[in-house]
């Protein structure tokens, strides 16, 4: 008798999650969770200006205090040659600032204390005497001719530019501008939002002199990538570094970047020879660490009047911050932005992109986003709903027309993406159906007519998620696959390590399933590990919704390893040939005898206990997997809206959301996914964002200013499902955990500018704060732009 | 939250409070809900030297109506007790209208109305409300009682004249000359923000005529705003739209709103403007409903 897959856990069960069991109990291992014996604390001081020379800092006040340890600064760094480090993207970032500092909040000095209190009580006690300087805070200012160098440390960097990237067919999108019948054109800007996940970052650094060995727990999304990091910058042998990844309060892509914080705290602890914890502040985070975003595009769209797209021409300027530290593939500098229109069939298109430095805090990082594809989705989805306006044409209709169809797949895009699989115009047609398109259409008619203003929005696309395959993805030229590693102990029950790290995912659950679904061992008797460089098989971390479709696929990949030796030991224990063994979920049967059978769990045994002659003993296996291509989901997302027209608030009515993801291993979690990040894609378009004012000061350091949503506001989502397995994943499936994210937000800004439409607006910038709406209709203009700060009374 | 090194007192008594405010000389502050004051200290903004607990001083938590409808609120009366109130619903609408608005259910929990009136944050919604209606604060010192109006008691931003020997122990709203309304509408960018604006209009009715009206602004000005031109637009009038268009005006013009992130000046003004005319609206509708 074949298990019932549901029961044991496998494939499609919506298992409840088994980290929650301690998270809800307040039983997680978090950072601050972690206490070591003697440690000390760490704060750091931070620079309240945005650009300001430093003529001298005077810590001799904070030596003073008593239980004060250690005073940092950027030239004690630069003694070791430690003042610098590079980033993610092959530039450099100081890690304690000596010359000048370029952001508000940079990191100036750190204290090293026996308590917090006294750590901070160190910080007020510094004097710093700073020479201000004139602040960047946008691409425009950066670019103008008489612009101050930000990056004067840097040699042979004599602009505020960072690069100058272009990917795409010039000549060939030229000549179908040149066949359009209509060219329609939009610029906008996505605004800079931020991860902020609930658990800021931290470390605790522990360096033992008599064994040379270096400990660090960190609050990472990629211990192994760190592990590497730190032996190259403070040149310690890789194998004596161990990175400890605990429970992570969230991630979002945050957590991928190397910190000063993180460095600082290892130093200290060398120094001192003692733990030294560094647990940074919200503000901190907020205003120090990885944001997103911060994009402006110009976009054109060529069509034909039957609505066809024949070319498109996207230019971006993004704005990158002091530091160059996206964390992204060196082979593309801004990310992945030519994956927008994968979804639609476009015939050319060209992409120009230029980033700049300017005096904000750096990072660039994908906030729950595969390399800036949030960005390229939403500027591509923007675009769309302009170019059906301009045609005259609807909104469904216009996409329908351009989707890629079923049957051309594998679909090649003019940017060189290979798209694989997908049902594009069945998932649009049920949302729609979902949504119920029509009768929506009518009644807004209808509502326009006793001066209520009612829109709706809609969003297609395909993304890519998945990084790798190795061929085009690094992180610094490290190649991008994973790897799993599974140990079946003789009980049957098993244990299993990935190289992937969850931060609220939950792989300690779903990947059990994938052990289920392949070896029929219950998920209940899978432990699944994370996060622990010295016991965790090498892989690149978990961002980019790459988990699932690649460490989710070495530990369905190693798993088969598993169970082809296991078949080798039936075969021994039934006494026939291999060829003469069937296999069904969780037991091994003797072919055209389906009583003589073994289970895996006696299987398991008899690795240890009853192996045939010549065979290891054992049933543990790893593998590394590097897959041939990205995974494209789909999801086509629907918000219906009411603007009030007296104050430009709006409120959402409905949300639609289908998805297709592929095969879903655990769907409830793969729901949390969806809901949580149109969470998060209706917080940006509604009220999310960072912005700085003339001086350098950054609007949105606190959870005041930077707004995220509560259950009082976020709307209900109606989820719906469509199946189209994954061609070259071994279970079929495709990432998931940012679409929604991605997806999300033109749903929502689409369907604010379908209310408006009759004001002549075709666009209004994230966050549609109420004031923004309500100039646009009343002024019939677009309000495009940062959100401006204005200082005047 | 690491803050600074202060002392901590939690007297038993309000004479006990009073004397630790002279002792302290100006560097002590009170702690009644903390929810204002709290996040300020982990921020290292305010660094009182002494912190005096009053939550367990006795008999200070209470709100309620004297026969002559004169409505009390105690110094631990917290915002949850309002907006949970039966007594306040029906005889205070535009307090019970802004009681679910302040801040967020956690803060409500903790937080306290005459805490928010001695906070003396532009931003808050009590002063407004208060202010509409005409209300007051008492406060204690070594020399005993004194009554000051909400609308004299704030100096500017964080700013009253309390002296630092003072303990405000009790808000209080007048009794209404007729029947009571009013309403207090708040635009936010989420639940818990501060307002973006926020506009308190109060108004006792003889029949359907206004013989006594109070607007209060919150957030459009360095400190809460007291539009008294606007609302005095409004006495002798039955909230007809010309009335309310005259007072939505002058209430605008009253305000002193800037440009910042949550809004432009402008746009403020015309919410301020909108808002007043919205709840004079919904006066004249349930007034009608009620006749």
């Amino acid at each position: 008798m074949a298990l019932d897959e549901i029961k044991i856990g496998g494939l499609g069960a919506s298992r409840r999650r088994v980290e929650d069991n301690r998270f809800i109990r307040g039983k997680g291992n978090y950072i601050d969770d972690i206490v070591l014996p003697g440690m000390l604390h760490m704060e750091i001081l931070r620079s309240p200006l945005a650009h300001a020379r430093i003529r001298s800092i005077d810590a001799s006040a904070a030596w003073a205090i008593p239980g004060v340890r250690m005073v940092l600064t950027g030239e004690m760094l630069a003694a070791r040659n430690l003042a610098w480090m590079p980033t993610l993207s092959y530039d450099t970032q100081a890690v304690l600032a000596t010359d000048k500092v370029r952001f508000q909040g940079q990191e100036v000095a750190c204290v090293v204390a026996d308590d917090p209190y006294i750590a901070k009580d160190g910080c007020e006690a510094i004097v710093v005497d700073y020479e201000p300087l004139p602040p960047i805070v946008n691409p425009t200012q950066a670019k103008a001719p008489d612009a101050p160098l930000i990056r004067d440390d840097k040699t042979g960097q004599d602009s505020n530019v960072v690069f100058d990237w272009e990917v795409g067919d010039r000549e060939g999108t030229d000549r179908a501008f040149a066949e359009a019948d209509v060219v329609s054109t939009i610029e906008m800007h996505y605004p800079r939002s931020h991860p902020s996940p609930i658990e800021a970052c931290g470390s605790i650094a522990d360096f033992n002199r008599a064994t040379s060995k270096l400990t660090v727990y960190m609050t990472t999304q990629a211990p192994h990538i760190i592990r590497a990091a730190v032996a190259l910058v403070a040149e310690l042998p890789e194998h004596m570094i161990r990175i400890v990844s605990p429970d992570l309060g969230g991630g979002f892509g945050n957590k991928v970047p190397v910190y000063p914080g993180y460095v600082v705290s290892i130093l200290a602890s060398i120094l001192l020879e003692r733990p030294v914890k560094w647990i940074e502040d919200k503000s901190g985070n907020l205003i120090s660490t990885g944001f997103g975003r911060d994009i402006y595009l110009k976009g054109e769209m060529a069509l034909r009047n039957d609505g066809r797209i024949l070319g498109v021409r996207m230019h971006t300027d993004s704005d990158h911050g002091a530091f160059f530290s996206d964390a992204q593939p060196s082979k593309f500098k801004v990310g992945l932005m030519h994956s927008a229109f994968s979804c639609y069939d476009i015939g050319a298109a060209h992409l120009t992109a230029q980033g700049v430095y300017t005096n904000k805090a750096p990072g660039g990082v994908a906030y729950r986003c595969s390399f800036r594809v949030t960005e390229a989705m939403f500027f591509q989805e923007r675009m769309v709903q302009a170019a059906a306006s301009d045609l005259g044409m609807d909104q469904a209709e216009f996409r329908r027309i351009n989707l890629v169809r079923d049957d051309d797949f594998p679909h090649r895009t003019p940017w060189g993406f290979l798209t694989d699989s997908g049902q594009y115009g069945k998932c649009l047609d049920l949302g729609l159906e979902a949504i119920g398109y029509e009768d929506f259409l009518r009644q807004k008619e209808e509502a326009r007519r006793r001066g209520r203003l009612l829109g709706i929005g809609i969003s297609t696309m395909t993304e890519p998620l998945g990084a790798g395959n190795s061929r085009e993805y690094d992180i610094l030229g490290i190649k991008m696959f994973d790897s799993a590693e599974l140990k079946v102990h003789m009980t049957g029950k098993a244990l299993l390590r990935t190289g992937a790290k969850t931060q609220g995912q939950g792989h300690e659950t779903t990947w059990a399933q994938i052990v289920a679904h392949e070896l029929g061992i219950p998920a209940e008797d899978v432990l699944v590990e994370e996060g622990d460089t010295d016991t965790a098989p090498f892989g690149m971390g978990t961002y980019a919704s790459r988990s699932t479709p690649v460490a989710g696929a070495a530990v369905a990949m190693v798993s088969r390893k598993i169970r082809a030796k296991a078949r080798r030991i039936a075969a021994h224990l039934l006494e026939v040939s291999e060829e003469d063994i069937e296999w069904e979920l969780g037991r091994f049967s003797v072919r055209g005898a389906p009583d003589r059978g073994v289970t895996i769990q006696e299987c398991a045994i008899a690795a240890y206990s009853n192996m045939p002659d010549g065979m290891e003993p054992g049933l543990e296996n790893n593998a590394y997997y590097d897959p041939p291509n990205l995974t494209w989901p789909f999801a086509c997302y629907i918000a219906t809206v009411e603007v009030d027209p007296e104050t430009g608030v709006w409120d959402v009515l409905r949300v639609v959301a289908v998805d297709d993801c592929g095969v879903r291993i655990n769907p409830m979690i793969v729901e949390g996914q969806i809901m949580g990040g149109l969470t998060e894609a209706y917080a940006m378009a509604n009220m999310q964002f960072i912005t700085f004012d003339e001086d350098g000061n950054c609007i949105g350091s606190n959870y005041m200013d930077y707004l995220l949503p509560t259950a009082w506001e976020t709307p209900g989502f109606e989820l719906h499902e469509v199946v189209t397995p994954c061609p070259h994943h071994p279970i079929g499936a495709k990432g998931i955990g940012e679409c929604a994210t991605v997806g999300g937000p033109a749903a929502f800004v689409n369907a604010v500018i379908d209310a408006i439409g009759d004001a002549g607006v075709r666009n209004i910038d994230m966050p549609l704060l109420p004031d923004r709406v309500h100039e646009a209709i009343t002024a019939g203009h677009d309000v495009s732009g940062a959100p401006p700060v204005k200082t005047e009374p | 939250m690491y803050p600074s090194r202060f002392r901590y007192e939690a007297p038993a008594t309000v004479a006990e409070a009073i004397a630790l405010l002279a002792d302290a000389n100006g560097e002590a502050k009170i702690l009644a809900g903390g929810q204002s004051l709290i996040p300020m200290m982990k921020l290292r903004f305010a660094a009182p030297a002494m912190l005096i607990d009053i939550n367990g001083i006795a008999g200070l938590d209470y709100h309620h109506p004297d026969a002559d409808g004169t409505y009390r609120i105690g110094a631990l009366c917290r915002h949850a007790d309002l907006e949970k109130s039966a007594a306040l619903a029906a005889s205070q609408p535009t307090m019970a209208a802004a009681a679910p608005v302040v801040a967020d259910p956690l803060v409500r929990t903790r937080g306290t109305l005459v805490g928010s009136l001695c906070h003396a944050d532009p931003q808050g919604d009590w002063a407004s409300v208060m202010v509409s209606l005409g209300g007051s604060i008492v406060a204690q010192g070594p020399n005993g009682r004194r009554s000051i109006a909400v609308n004299d008691l704030i100096d500017g931003p964080f700013q009253t004249v309390l002296a630092a020997d003072e303990i405000a122990v009790e808000a209080v709203v007048p009794a209404a000359i007729g029947t009571r309304a009013g309403g207090y509408l708040k635009l936010e960018r989420r639940v818990g923000d501060f307002a973006t604006v926020g506009v308190a209009v109060s108004a006792e009715m003889s029949g359907a005529t206004v013989s006594r009206a109070g607007i209060g602004l919150t957030g459009v000005g360095p400190a809460t705003i007291n539009a008294a031109e606007a609302a005095g637009s409004l006495v002798g009038t039955s909230l007809d739209g010309d009335a309310l268009d005259t007072a939505a005006q002058l209430a605008a013009e009253a305000a002193q709103p800037r440009s910042d992130h949550r809004g432009s000046a402008d746009y403020k003004r015309h919410v301020v403007a909108t808002f007043v005319r919205r709840i004079g609206e919904q006066i004249q509708r349930s007034g009608q409903e009620a006749a």
